[in-house]
This record gives structure tokens, C-alpha cells and sequence, in this order.
């Protein structure tokens, strides 16, 4: 129960995070990778707000070795730089820049009740089932990204 | 304000969110994450907590039209077709490459690791080349 409290909290001041940025325009995001063109360099700020207090906020929470409603800190192991991140990297760069959606804002976006939004989202859920679909299949050669588990 | 200062705050924001949900939870807050930890096959055994966040994030534009007058939600720049085609690249690339901007962007480059900071150089130089394309070439 405390563990869905946490996430509903934190999706909402995510979301906040999107909204009053300008995240949630496309127009903006693309503006931002329009480098040529009248570069817009909103989501650097973004970008830089964000992680400059994950950065400091990371270094004060995980030192305390486990989480406070949860065992434990559930932390990405995966190190290699492999093709699957690469290739996936530079999938997701194209989808991006051509519609100037991101996850986070495809879904906040929902939220404003535009059939369009809901169809990017759609098809965005297939692409990741085709992706987890192929994972299981071909699951020797390419493994999912395992979790850390880590405990101080 | 500013909006320039606005995406200070709001990215503020952005972080915040990470710094509490690893500090509760232990997770990473990753939105392809945790969206693709619900689809099959193979969802995962703890959907609540995703659902939970993802409830979150609709929220936010229903309170902020309320009480601001204003969901702050821009509209889609382009037509149906590369909508289609730019929702199931950045679907299918954020599972392949196992994160997205917030996942990458923000956590792993928080972390300082290697593998998010050579995802984040390779989204942004392709999405930079794509909008160059689209908007300078074609």
C-alpha cells in the first residue's frame, strides 16, 4: 500500500515536472533538436534541473543502504555498452525526433484527450510488446537487462 | 516566469521525483520502464506501483486545467502516419535500448554510468539528425 502511495506521489510531481517545462509540447522538444534551425534550448534546462538533483539526491539516499518502504534498492546491473543498447538508443532517437514525443510526455499527454496522442501511445505499447516478444524468443542472445540488487 | 526558469523548476521536479522514488521505493524512475513492465508477454509481478505512477502522471493535466486553467498539454506537430510510425520507433527503441530519456537521461546520467551516457549521446544525436532531415533536407 505505501509503495503504491510512493508512486502515485511521484508520478504526479513527475508529471508536474513535464507540464511546467514544456515537455509536454512537442512543438518545444522538437524546437530543442532543431539545432539548425531556431534552436529552442528549453530541454537543456530540463535536463539540467533534472539531473542536477537526482545527482546530489542519489548520493544522499543511496549511502543509507536500503530503501524506506521497501528490502531493497532495485538498481540496473546491465554495464556493457552492447549492441541491443545502441542499436535501441538510436531507435528510439528517430521516433523521437520525428514526433517529439518521449514516453513520459506521450502519456501525460493522454491525458488531454487527443485521439492522436492516444494513437502514438498505442503504437508505442506494440513496439515495446514486439520487442518483449522477440526478448523471450530469442531470449540466449538477447537476455533482459538484469537488476542489481543492492544493500549498502 | 521565464519558461526558461519554468524548465529549471520543472526538471527540479523531474529529479525530485527520482531522488523520492528510489528513497521510498528503491526504483529507478524510468517511464518506458515502467510502462513496458506491463505489457506481455511476461508482465511483471508488480504492476500495482507502475499502474499507481502512471495514474500520476494523467493527473497532473486534469488538476493543472482545474486550477490553473491551463493542462499546459501542446498539441502533435505532425500528421497520423508519422505519428504511427514515430510512436512504435520510440516503443520498440526505448525497449531495445532498455530505457528512454528519463531512465537514461536522468538516472543513469545521475548515476554517472557509462552505458545511460552513451544512450542519451546516441537518442539525441539521431533525433537531432532525424529533425534535421525533416525540417532542412526533405
Amino acid at each position: 500500500m505505501r509503495e503504491i502511495l510512493a508512486a502515485l506521489l511521484t508520478g504526479f510531481i513527475f508529471g508536474l515536472g513535464l507540464c511546467l517545462s514544456n515537455m509536454t509540447n512537442p512543438a518545444v522538444v522538437q524546437g530543442f533538436l532543431d539545432i539548425a534551425g531556431a534552436w529552442n534550448p528549453t530541454l537543456a534546462f530540463v535536463m539540467a534541473g533534472g539531473v542536477a538533483v537526482t545527482f546530489i539526491g542519489y548520493r544522499i539516499v543511496l549511502p543509507k543502504g536500503r530503501p524506506l518502504w521497501a528490502p531493497k534498492f532495485l538498481l540496473p546491473a546491465a554495464t556493457a555498452i552492447d549492441a541491443s543498447l545502441i542499436s535501441g538508443a538510436a531507435i528510439f532517437g528517430i521516433g523521437w525526433g520525428l514526433a517529439g514525443y518521449c514516453p513520459g510526455p506521450a502519456v501525460v499527454s493522454l491525458a488531454s484527450g487527443r485521439a492522436a496522442v492516444l494513437i502514438f501511445v498505442l503504437f508505442m505499447l506494440a513496439g515495446m510488446i514486439l520487442v518483449r516478444w522477440m526478448r523471450v524468443r530469442l531470449s540466449a542472445t538477447m537476455p533482459r537487462t538484469p537488476i542489481r540488487e543492492r544493500s549498502a | 516566469m521565464h519558461p526558461y526558469l519554468l524548465a529549471l523548476i520543472g526538471g527540479a521536479l523531474i529529479g525530485l521525483s527520482a531522488v523520492l522514488l528510489m528513497a521510498f521505493s528503491g526504483r529507478i524512475a524510468g517511464i518506458s520502464g515502467i510502462v513496458a513492465g506491463l505489457l506481455p508477454p511476461k508482465p511483471a509481478d508488480d504492476m500495482a506501483w507502475r499502474v499507481a505512477f502512471i495514474v500520476g502522471l494523467l493527473l497532473v493535466p486534469v488538476v493543472l486545467a482545474l486550477f490553473a486553467g491551463d493542462d499546459r498539454i501542446g498539441a502533435p506537430t505532425v500528421g497520423l502516419s508519422l505519428l504511427i510510425a514515430a510512436g512504435f520507433l520510440v516503443g520498440a527503441g526505448s525497449a531495445l535500448g532498455n530505457g528512454c530519456t528519463s531512465g537514461h537521461g536522468i538516472c543513469g546520467l545521475s548515476r554517472l554510468s557509462p552505458r545511460a551516457a552513451a544512450a542519451v549521446a546516441t537518442f539525441m544525436a539521431t533525433a537531432m539528425i532525424t529533425v534535421f532531415v525533416v525540417r532542412h533536407v526533405l
